[in-house]
């Protein structure tokens, strides 16, 4: 026989998350991306010391929903905001969020160098396959054959080139020191990409240099699916394009347990 | 007997979205078409008994916007030996 007479909370809403509703459309994961970079900030009880940098595209306003500090920085441009953060407040943890119009377009060669530096920074990099914010135009990720409102026939590797793969690209740099891509497209992929959001934000804290953790998320909106569909198209088209696993792991990171 | 659980739909938040309905492994969840947010969005609520308290619907909720809460079965001193 058993007595049931207690309740036990299983999970609530993070505290690093603020009381504010987001403006992110319905199903938009941008939103699950910001609750497990809560998650994680709530678990390694870092609120007080972190600093966030946020990007120009749907994201713009993560000031709003995140319960820390944050600064905007102007589009493409967070990893030498983030840079310049970390090396004056080196006790502090600094995390950029970026979509793929931001850091893989406008801001490639920042990213780019902050990580040749082995800036001790971490970037969230949120892969949607297209310009959210501005009507679901190209983006560098955007996938051959895929319809965007600047790719109305889909788009033709001839004229508008190949995508761009973020993580293989940054995980060739020697100051990389952990770099991986997942997706948030299942509750088993989603607890694998908070595992690495840990990782990366471990790394930073061990001072072992550049982090960053490519997230494939969905954009229902210019996609022009409903959020379910959404998720079964990233499952369908974006993970062969962009396979997810580990590019860079540093042996030291390699040593992290949590 | 699977554990007994409940959730609890903060409706200032949820945008009826569906992923925690489609996600749910008990098939417990739903959009309540009787009611309306003030942001225009039928929330998601239970539909029926069965949940289990698996937290499954919070993983993929993309606006943090459900509680979840699961039943503590003590067992017996005596049944537990
Ligand atoms: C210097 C400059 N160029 C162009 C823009 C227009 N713009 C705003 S957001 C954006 C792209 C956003 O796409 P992405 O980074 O993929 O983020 P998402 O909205 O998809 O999350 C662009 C091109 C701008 N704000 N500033
Ligand atoms: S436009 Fe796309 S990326 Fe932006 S909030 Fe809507 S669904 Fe998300
Ligand atoms: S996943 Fe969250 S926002 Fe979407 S319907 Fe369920 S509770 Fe509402
Ligand atoms: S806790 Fe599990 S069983 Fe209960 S509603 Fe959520 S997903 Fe379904």
């Amino acid at each position: 026989m058993t007595l049931a007479d207690m309740e036990t909370l299983v999970y609530a809403r993070p505290a690093s998350l603020t009381e504010m509703p987001t403006h992110y459309c319905p199903g938009c994961t941008h939103g699950v991306a910001h609750r497990l970079i809560a998650e994680v900030i709530d678990e390694m009880n870092l609120r007080e010391r972190t600093i966030g940098v946020a990007s120009v595209g749907c994201s713009v306003f993560a000031y709003n929903y995140f319960d820390f500090d944050w600064v905007q920085a102007p589009h493409g441009r967070a990893p030498a905001m983030a840079t310049g953060i970390k090396r004056v407040l080196p006790d502090r943890l600094v995390i950029t969020y970026q979509g793929d119009g931001d850091m893989a377009s406008i801001g490639m060669g920042e990213v780019v160098h902050a990580a040749a530096r082995g800036e001790n920074i971490t970037v969230f990099f949120i892969n949607n396959a297209n310009y959210g914010m501005t009507g679901g135009q190209m983006a560098p990720t955007t996938l051959p054959g895929q319809k965007t409102t600047t790719s109305p026939h889909g788009r033709d590797v001839e004229t508008q080139g190949y995508p761009v793969r973020a993580a293989e690209l940054i995980s060739t740099l020697e100051g990389a020191s952990y770099v991986v891509r997942r997706s948030l497209h299942d509750p088993k992929n989603i607890r694998l990409a908070k595992k690495a959001i840990r990782l990366a934000l471990e790394t930073q804290v061990r001072g072992l240099g550049f982090s960053m953790v490519e997230l494939l998320s969905i954009c229902p909106t210019n996609w022009g699916m409903t959020p379910v569909q959404s998720l079964k198209w990233l499952e369908e088209h974006m993970i062969p394009y962009f396979p997810l696993g580990d590019y860079k792991v540093h042996p030291a990171v390699a040593e992290i347990k949590v | 007997m699977p554990p007994k659980g409940r959730i609890v739909v903060n409706d200032l938040y949820c945008k009826g979205c569906e992923l925690c309905v489609a996600a749910c492994p008990q098939e417990v969840m739903g959009l309540d078409m009787s009611r309306i947010t003030t942001k225009g969005y039928h929330p998601a609520t239970l539909i029926k008994e069965g949940c289990t308290g698996c937290g499954v619907c919070a993983v993929v909720c993309p606006e943090a916007a459900i509680t979840v809460y699961r039943e503590v079965v003590r067992p017996r001193v005596a049944a537990a030996a």
